[in-house]
């Protein structure tokens, strides 16, 4: 430790003083100092841990052992904090010490690039609610929900066991290593490392799941605004604010960002509560009352639009609108599971934990629930953000633990809380909300009918409840929402209303919770637009050189119809789908984005390897082994399984030979033409997973190999090439994380004694 | 800060603590990038005028025109 790597080829160049300034104070904790440190344990600091281990200890007996009529929500908080906070302070220093070995003696992007723009070093603080705020959005608000189907316990163990030792590592080492290479993207890192063949394969693969995953966003969407006339004003009326927002901001008061957040805020809460209004009148109610085939065009439409107009207009306005939400509503739904407790009842097992068709999404707990659940446990499109942007603004190496793992596990909390809120509604209300209308026939009478047909321990519905539950919230029904998003809004709006307003705001709750979701997917969907388009136009600029420049319209503008008509094919297939949609495509959406998160970790595995760190490969290669070996299994799950429901081909076929023998009607879909789209679409699906899984697979390969050839260099004493940037020396100090340590301290007063003109100028402000 | 006993120095901690967390959620937003610029404008000591408000405001969106950041699910 303490040293500069010295595996890379450019070491020659790389020796750096440790006092780089000899007026300056050091710009690192001595590292025997931070040793004697962290290994010092006084008896106050080992309570505090036993403490700490022995109520997350309880809290998960509470879950998986205790078998009661009820289960408290507190638990869940209890065993999620707790076993983040030993992942925190154990495991991810596990990583730093022995894999990363960050040096703060070595300046950051931020230091040696600064530009007052893009390289701007942040206030650790800050830089952590920045990122948080850039990874979470709508995905560990709905995978969780859907998860619930098997039972609360897979979900929660996945959610938090996956998230500290594969989620938040993914975070932090891809983080790390952008960082150490002037913030490049994800791309650029897997072509460096991998060659040319792992490098293409990476980019495609990297293009086509942004497809997939913007599809079904904008697929939860759909389903959470059809036939709804007051979701659809207010969340129609989000696009009116951004452009008025994006006009202030532009030219009546340029820089008042809090300010026009507030107004826009303030109008957000307008449109909520005029919908309610509107969607009473019967113009209203006539006028915005959408079926989903015309929503997803409209969304369609409007994604092209918003991609191609300049950003101030529509896009920075909305993502400052979605921010401020974001900080909001998550501290809004841990406040509220916190003072209100709600009880569980549903079981830590289903019934459908052991059978493979289930009603919300078909597919075995192995490997499928690995795959319902990726935000929040593992997600790979974390890797698109933790390299690039947040890179570019870290201020100290040491920050990149807690900003990058700590960030993930604020993540993770959210999907536990996202879970919590949609299990804390009855079963039979969750069953008829999220199955598709082909099973629950679309009314409250053949619902009810059917859920209770299920056989499920302890649920008894009658169609009064349903009706009321919809009438509560606002809604002409609530039968076959699917999505995950209504169920959430339901399950948020029953906690809230306990909370503030009781059940004449359950309504008001229920719309703020789908307006955010809706916010959060929408900005998804056109900064994935506007990024997929870049990628394109970048790949196709490599054949066709006039396409790589940004500002040359007719490219940027074919690219982006490519781009839309692509995510818009596969949204029109779920919508149109039988099946309806979630059940059959967002078990695609899990694989995407997890075999995103497998070619994140060969990347980061290659350049562990390569920079000689044999030992501890093991922290990157059992998540990747887990995250491929899942993936994999869940492709050919998908391509090979002969149970229509699972497999994509099966169904083909099946559809297909009905076809051939001549039936009007087969299985879900009632017309000819119903069953010629189900041939398509599966077809198509059925080839999508195969190009994923073949993609990733060169991926990975080709970063096995790299790590093989790594350990022999390193055996034959060749050094490795290292695309590292070259090292500069800090002039700055800041702490690691969110409590300054006594060393840190000491050491932050020796800097606060410097003279003004000598400091460099500080980082954000606290 | 060292707040005065008695219902003042209450008052004046509560609104310092409202004030830091302001600041915490303005950084988060962004919002403080033009401050931010200047003092970075002002350390590395140019010999030109920095850019005015508007004017940084305009082009730090525009630059974002051609180079997107991704926003997650």
């Amino acid at each position: 430790m303490g040293t500069m790597p010295e595996d890379g080829t450019r070491t020659a160049d790389g020796e750096l003083n440790p006092a780089p300034n000899g007026s300056l104070p050091p710009t690192s904790v001595d590292d025997a100092v931070r040793d004697a440190e962290e290994r010092r344990w006084t008896p106050a600091k080992i309570a505090m841990w036993v403490a700490i281990a022995l109520l997350g200890g309880v809290a998960w007996f509470m879950l998986a052992v205790v078998r009661g009529e009820t289960v408290n929500a507190i638990w869940f908080v209890f065993a999620s904090v707790c076993t983040y906070l030993i992942g925190y302070r154990f495991y991810s220093k596990v990583i730093e010490r022995y894999l990363l070995k960050p040096d703060d003696r070595r300046a950051t992007p931020a230091e040696y690039k600064a530009d007052g723009k893009d390289y701007v070093r942040t206030d650790r603080n800050v830089l952590f609610g920045h990122h948080f705020a850039a990874i979470a959005g709508a995905g560990p608000l709905v995978g969780p929900v859907i998860a619930a189907q098997m039972g609360y316990l897979p979900g929660t163990i996945w959610i938090i066991l996956g998230v500290v030792l594969a989620g938040a590592v993914q975070d932090y080492l891809v983080m790390f290593f952008s960082m150490r290479r002037g913030g490049r993207s994800l791309g650029q890192m897997a072509r460096e490392e991998l060659g040319v063949i792992g490098g293409t394969a990476a980019l495609v693969a990297t293009l086509l799941i942004m497809v997939i995953i913007v599809a079904i966003l904008a697929l939860v969407v759909v389903n959470a605004l059809g036939e709804s006339p007051w979701g659809v004003f207010s969340v129609g009326m989000t696009i009116p604010i951004a452009l008025f927002m994006g006009v202030y901001l532009r030219y009546l008061r340029p820089g008042k960002v809090m300010e026009v957040s507030i107004i826009g805020f303030v109008l957000l809460m307008a449109a909520i509560i005029g919908g309610g209004a509107v969607a009473g009148t019967e113009w209203g109610a006539a006028f915005f009352h959408l079926d989903k085939v015309t929503i997803a065009w409209g969304l369609i439409v409007y994604g092209f639009i918003a991609a191609i107009l300049p950003v101030w207009l529509l896009l920075a306005p909305r993502d400052y609108l979605s921010t401020f939400m974001k900080i909001g509503v998550i501290a809004m739904l841990a406040v509220a599971i916190i003072v209100v407790r709600p009880e569980i009842t549903v079981p830590a097992f289903s019934e459908f934990a052991g059978r493979e068709n289930g009603p919300v999404f078909s597919g075995a707990l192995f490997p499928f629930l690995f795959v319902t659940i990726a935000c929040g446990a593992l997600s790979g499109f974390h890797a698109l953000i933790s390299s690039g942007t947040t890179p570019k603004l870290i201020e100290k190496e040491r920050q990149t633990r807690f900003i990058g793992y700590g960030g993930m596990l604020m993540e993770s909390f959210v999907a536990i809380m996202a879970l919590v809120a949609a299990i804390s509604i009855d079963r039979g209300i969750y069953f008829a909300m999220n199955a598709p209308a082909a099973l629950t026939g679309g009314t409250v009478e053949t619902a009810a009918q059917w859920v209770n047909g299920l056989g499920l321990a302890g649920v008894n519905i009658t169609p009064d409840v349903l009706a009321q539950t919809a009438s509560n919230v606002g809604e002409e029904s609530i039968v076959s929402r699917s999505g995950g998003a209504p169920t959430l809004a339901v399950g948020l709006a029953h906690i809230m209303q306990q909370f503030i307003g009781g059940t004449g705001m359950m309504a008001f709750w229920y719309h703020f919770a789908i307006m955010f979701e809706a916010l959060f997917i929408l900005t998804a969907v056109d900064a994935g637009t506007r990024v997929a388009r870049f990628m394109l136009q970048d790949s196709i600029g490599n054949f066709a050189p006039k396409f790589k420049e940004a500002s040359w319209r007719p490219g940027a503008w074919l690219c982006t119809a490519i781009m839309v008509g692509a995510w818009g094919a596969v949204l029109l297939m779920g919508v149109t789908d039988p099946l309806g949609g979630i059940n059959t495509l967002f078990p695609l959406f899990g694989i995407a984005n997890q075999l995103l998160a497998a070619i994140a970790l060969a990347v980061c595995m290659a350049i562990a390897a390569k920079r000689g760190s044999f030992k501890y490969l093991w922290i990157v290669a059992v998540p990747l082994a887990f995250t491929a070996v899942v993936t994999i299994t869940a492709s050919i799950h998908k391509i090979f399984s002969s149970v229509p429901a699972v497999g994509y081909f099966a169904n083909n076929a099946a559809f297909s030979k009905a076809l051939a023998d001549g039936k009007t009607s087969f299985g879900t879909a009632k017309t000819t033409a119903a069953m010629e789209a189900v041939v398509r679409n599966t077809m198509i699906q059925g080839w999508l997973s195969v190009i994923f899984v073949v993609l990733s697979i060169i991926v990975m390969v080709t970063a096995v190999l790299a790590t093989v050839k790594a350990f022999r260099n390193t055996a034959a004493g060749v050094p490795n090439v290292n695309n590292e940037d070259r090292p500069h020396p800090s002039r700055v100090y800041a702490p690691a994380g969110l409590i300054p340590t006594p060393a840190e301290r000491e050491l932050m007063a020796e800097w606060n004694k410097l003279p003004a003109e000598m400091r460099v100028e500080r980082a954000g402000h606290h | 800060m060292s707040a005065a006993p008695g219902p003042a120095g209450l008052l004046h901690s509560v609104a310092g603590a409202f004030r830091g967390f302001a600041r915490y959620v303005q950084g988060v937003m962004g919002a403080d990038a033009y401050r931010k610029y200047l003092e970075h404008h002002a350390a590395e000591g140019h010999g030109t005028p920095p850019l005015d408000e508007r004017a940084f405001w305009r082009d730090r969106t525009d630059r974002q025109d051609s180079n997107p950041q991704g926003r997650c699910c």
